[in-house]
């Protein structure tokens, strides 16, 4: 293990932490730019930030411990998932920690410590915002496993770095079960990320909300903490994407020098730029489903995500 | 017999060889003694429970670290033959890594479960002290017996003993109608399922008519006389696990029991019959056929996914746990329906990976289950609530409870860096090499396990956030709540322990793989590969996958604590305590947060096919409407209601035989005498 290794996992994981609010800020510019509104700037989600973070905090008087540890859990478990996700190199030291199940594991931890803190005060939308959080995460969660399966048959492993190196060097390697299950991540990303068509982030309507309104109690800087953690799971599961399906770029083991790494930021940015803005455009064209459908929604990925599975192996056979 | 005895004893003192089973089995009569010397203070509470209890703690620690040190040691199995029983069948006992391993679960379940016990029983509890103390002890010596035997006829003698150990146990609040039912329920199904448990022995003994297990490993057995052994013992010991559709009992009988009695019931006793599992069908069959697994994995999945459902949708803390257990049973055989599966097509690394899980999931159950039961039994002696819909807040007032059984709900969940991660990582990493296996169909099939097992995972989650969001979380939904107090200093001393072991396991799984090791060595010929440092662990190779919860679990605090500080440091720590904001809406009642009914609708409403639903809806016009729902197992009306009228039609039938007339009697008697004549001659 060199020296060199920790300083790219160190730099990849402040890059995480900087970059995932301007994506953000991003996808609400493209989002403001194609409903013809004026954008606002690409800053804005940091001076949102800033502004939280100087604000007093208004606790409810009920609340215990664990809705107050709740934000820095979120934070951490967001930031120890973008040091494991190869967005840049795949040399990474902590990468091994945690292969790609683990890391649905830790989304789902941070999942369930938001939902409990939403119950913490009791409110009837906590509850409410809680226990829609766990129905959409609960289907969510297997059809991401299947997309992992998927990729696990392709390259043998389900360790995100390994897949990254594995299809450097197999790049003829073009399955059509990579489009089911590409297709299938992309919705459960929605999904997981509280986006149109399961949970619109820009409302607070209360028969529709889901993300929001778990976070109805929290203010200043825990609502700052959770918000900037809403951020970096977006960039995370943006960069398991790039991963699974995108892998250009990305400095592989062995050639990562200081060239390739400066490279592998350029094409990070240059896929972060064009995921938003598809992000942006499948939003906008599409429509909320009723709460009632989101189910329908994830069972159709998790379908999808199985497909893909059956005709690997059909045409493997 | 005393001879042999006598030969027994100076055979012993002539080597001085008083080997590691010897101090076992004086384990375990030591909890004899315990249980009997409750009598000598039969109604002091004092005695039989803050005394004898912590007492019969360090006994099961002993078992846990002899067992401990027998799997690492690396031995060869012990025997002992003991003078008693029946004449020419005296009690054979062998300790080897499969029962050893299975010891020390026990052990240190037990060890928590017993501390638990001795803060919790009170004065008034149902049963007098010393007969509850007596009934505990023979039920964990009992369980110990059924581990250590070597032949059926002991075997069977412990397994009764631990059935009617059990159900003394639970129908400890005999006055209670339900709870008489539920014990009664669970009394035909233990013994419906020891009739299976003896007939498979009956098949296993393969003609010679010897009822030791080594004469058993020697029998040579057609393929279809083994497969009916294997099917009669995954009947039987289906019933005591609670595979789906021989389940009905667990949910009645594990909350009708007093809490530490449900801990061991779900904790260790279902352990017992996954342990009789693995000794019939990888020790004492020599021939295993694929499409055993494959009948395995169907029944352990469906029982998983039927459980998880299930849980989802309970009102009652200790029934959901109850459901619960079900599900992680499944998640068991599914983890051994894959090693047969693997192992039957000559795969033994990926046997050994799928049987790791099985056994590791094992313990980690064991831990989590006993704790999370024992604290419902903290929540209902401070609040007097089973029922879900009249608990809430708890946090506030059991700090310590409360805490702890966050990290039960955390690992019960199946969430890094707790120890139900672990397993269940283990599992679907077995479940990624089924496509190597060299059945095609069954490759087409599998994918869809693997999807079952994923859901099954993540329903768990949903019902853990619902058992402990509205348990310790929310609003008191009842005035009575503000006077709950907290555990007593034994009560925590248990969970603490138990809550130690979900964390250590959860930190360092190479613990429990270097436990469970041995046994896949043993039964399969395979083990995982032991990792090569103490930071992570991978299973079959480093690039292919690997998992560390000691970095995962410093990483997530580090990264806290780092943010922590500098947030304070950059910005500020004041804070403003106010009433909740609610959008504004100041009449907020505890009666608005969701119910249990409410958390588990969406579950309903998806696995509706699943339930027999019977709803009342108030009409408009009700002055005083009343919403009902009533949720019941369809299976309990498609196979159970029908055969009890069955067997009650044929008794009827059978009943005009009975006049009550002597005369009649005696002319039966006349009549058999004389069929019997016909006959011989």
């Amino acid at each position: 293990m060199r020296a060199i290794s920790f300083v790219r996992q160190f730099v990849e994981v402040v890059l995480a932490i900087v970059i995932a609010p301007l994506f953000a800020g991003w996808i609400a510019q493209c989002r403001a730019w194609l409903h013809n509104r004026s954008a606002p700037p690409l800053l804005q989600p940091y001076r949102m930030l800033r502004k939280l973070f100087f604000k007093d905090v208004a606790l409810a008087t009920d609340a215990s411990a664990l809705f107050r540890a709740t934000p820095y859990v979120l934070f951490g478990t967001m930031v120890l998932a973008a040091a494991i996700i190869p967005s840049l190199v795949t040399d990474l030291p902590l990468a091994r920690v945690a292969d790609s199940i683990a890391l649905v594991g830790l989304f789902a931890t941070a999942r369930v410590f938001l939902s409990l803190a939403a119950m913490d005060i009791g409110t009837a939308f906590g509850t409410l915002g809680a226990r829609r959080e766990m129905m959409v995460g609960f289907l969510a969660e297997p059809a991401l496993l299947m997309v992992l399966f998927n990729a696990f048959l392709l390259y043998g492993s389900t360790s995100l770095p390994s897949l990254v190196d594995g299809y450097r060097t197999h790049p003829s390697v073009i399955d059509p079960s990579v489009i089911f299950a590409a297709v299938a991540f992309v919705m459960v990303a929605l999904a997981e990320n509280a986006r149109i068509p399961i949970d619109n982030p820009s409302t607070h309507l209360e028969l529709t909300m889901i993300h929001e309104a778990m976070l109805l109690e929290y203010s200043a800087r825990h609502l700052a903490l959770v918000e900037w953690a809403s951020s970096l799971k977006l960039f995370n599961y943006a960069c398991i994407g790039f991963a699974l399906f995108l892998p250009w770029g990305i400095a592989t083991h062995g050639a990562d020098g200081a060239g390739a790494f400066v490279v592998a930021i350029a094409a990070l940015i240059g896929k972060l730029v064009i995921a938003g803005a598809a992000l942006a455009l499948i939003e906008s064209l599409s429509a909320k489903l009723r709460i009632f459908r989101a189910p329908e929604y994830l069972a159709m990925a998790f379908l999808l995500a199985v497909l893909g599975l059956l005709v690997h192996l059909l045409l493997g056979a | 017999m005393l001879l042999s005895a006598y030969d027994w004893i100076s055979g012993l003192t002539d080597t001085l060889a008083f080997h590691d089973l010897h101090f076992m089995l004086l384990l375990v009569a030591a909890w004899m003694i315990l249980g009997l010397a409750g009598f000598l203070r039969p109604h002091s509470i004092r005695f039989v429970a803050r005394m004898l209890f912590p007492i019969g703690a360090l006994v099961c620690l002993s078992v846990a670290i002899l067992a401990g040190v027998f799997l690492g040691s690396g031995q060869g199995p012990q025997i002992v033959v003991l003078p008693l029983g029946l004449p020419d069948l005296p009690f054979h006992i062998r300790l080897d890594v499969l029962s050893s391993f299975f010891l020390l679960l026990l052990g240190v379940a037990g060890a928590g479960i017993s501390t638990f016990a001795a803060g919790y029983f009170r004065t008034g509890e149902g049963t007098a002290p010393a007969l509850l103390g007596l009934q505990y002890h023979l039920f964990l010596a009992s369980m110990a017996m059924v581990i250590l035997a070597d032949d059926a006829y002991l075997f069977m003698v412990a397994w009764e003993t631990m059935a009617l150990t059990s159900y003394f146990l639970v129908t400890s609040h005999h006055r209670i109608p339900e709870i008489r039912r539920a014990g009664f329920l669970y009394l035909i199904m233990a013994h419906v399922g020891a009739v299976c448990i003896l007939l498979s022995f009956g098949v296993l003994q393969g003609g010679s008519w010897q009822f030791t297990f080594d004469a058993m490993r020697g029998a040579p057995l057609t393929p279809f006389w083994a497969t009916t052994a294997f099917l009669l013992a995954l009947l039987g010991f289906g019933a005591k696990a609670g595979l789906v559709p021989m389940h009905v009992w667990l949910p009645e009988a594990h909350p009708a029991a007093p809490s530490p009695v449900s801990a061991m019931m779900s904790g260790l006793m279902l352990k017992t019959a996954i342990y009789g599992m693995l000794r019939i069908s990888f020790d004492l069959l020599d021939i295993r056929f694929w499409q055993w697994g494959v009948l395995l994995l169907v029944l352990g999945l469906f029982s998983a996914l039927f459980g998880a459902i299930f849980a989802a949708v309970q009102t009652d803390m200790k029934r959901l746990l109850a459901y619960s257990s079900i599900e992680n049973v499944g998640l068991i055989f599914t983890g051994i329906g894959l090693a047969i599966l693997f192992e039957t097509s000559n795969m033994h690394l990926f046997a050994a990976l799928a049987l790791t899980a099985a056994l590791v999931h094992s313990l980690n159950h064991a831990l989590f289950k006993s704790l999370l039961f024992l604290t419902t039994g903290s929540v209902l002696h401070a609040t007097k609530q089973r029922s879900l819909g009249k608990l809430g807040g708890l946090i506030r007032r059991m700090p310590w409870v409360a805490t702890l059984a966050l990290i039960g709900t955390l690992s019960i969940a199946g969430l890094p860096p707790l120890n139900g991660f672990v397993s269940e990582w283990l599992l679907l990493q077995s479940f990624l090499f089924t496509p190597q296996l060299p059945h095609a169909f069954l490759n087409m099939l599998i994918p869809l396990g693997a999807a079952a097992l994923a859901l099954t995972v993540a329903l768990a989650a949903y019902v853990m956030v619902k058992f402990y969001g509205v348990i310790f979380l929310g609003q008191p939904r009842e005035a009575s709540l503000v006077n709950a107090h907290d555990a007593n200093w034994l009560e925590r001393l248990g969970l603490i322990w138990l809550a130690a072991g979900c964390i250590l396991i959860g930190a360092l799984p190479q613990l429990a793989l270097r436990a469970v090791a041995p046994v896949t060595g043993k039964l399969l010929g395979d083990t995982v590969r032991p990792s090569s440092t103490v930071w992570w662990i991978a299973p079959i190779a480093q690039e292919q996958a690997s998992y560390s919860g000691l970095i995962l679990l410093a990483g997530i605090f580090s990264v806290v604590a780092v943010t922590f500080v500098c947030v304070r440091l950059l910005a500020h720590g004041r804070i403003r305590r106010t009433d909740t904001w609610d959008c504004g809406y100041p009449w907020q009642t505890s009666r608005m947060q969701d119910t249990a009914e409410g958390f588990g609708q969406p579950i309903r409403h998806m696995f509706g096919t699943f339930f027999r639903i019977e709803r009342n809806l108030p009409s408009a016009s009700d002055t005083a409407p009343r919403y009902r729902i009533y949720i019941e197992d369809r299976l309990w009306r498609a196979i159970y209601l029908p055969i009890a009228r069955g067997v009650q039609k044929l008794a009827d039938g059978i009943g005009f035989l009975q006049g009550g007339r002597l005369a009649i009697y005696l002319l039966y008697s006349f009549l058999t005498l004389l069929g019997l004549l016909v006959f011989v001659l």
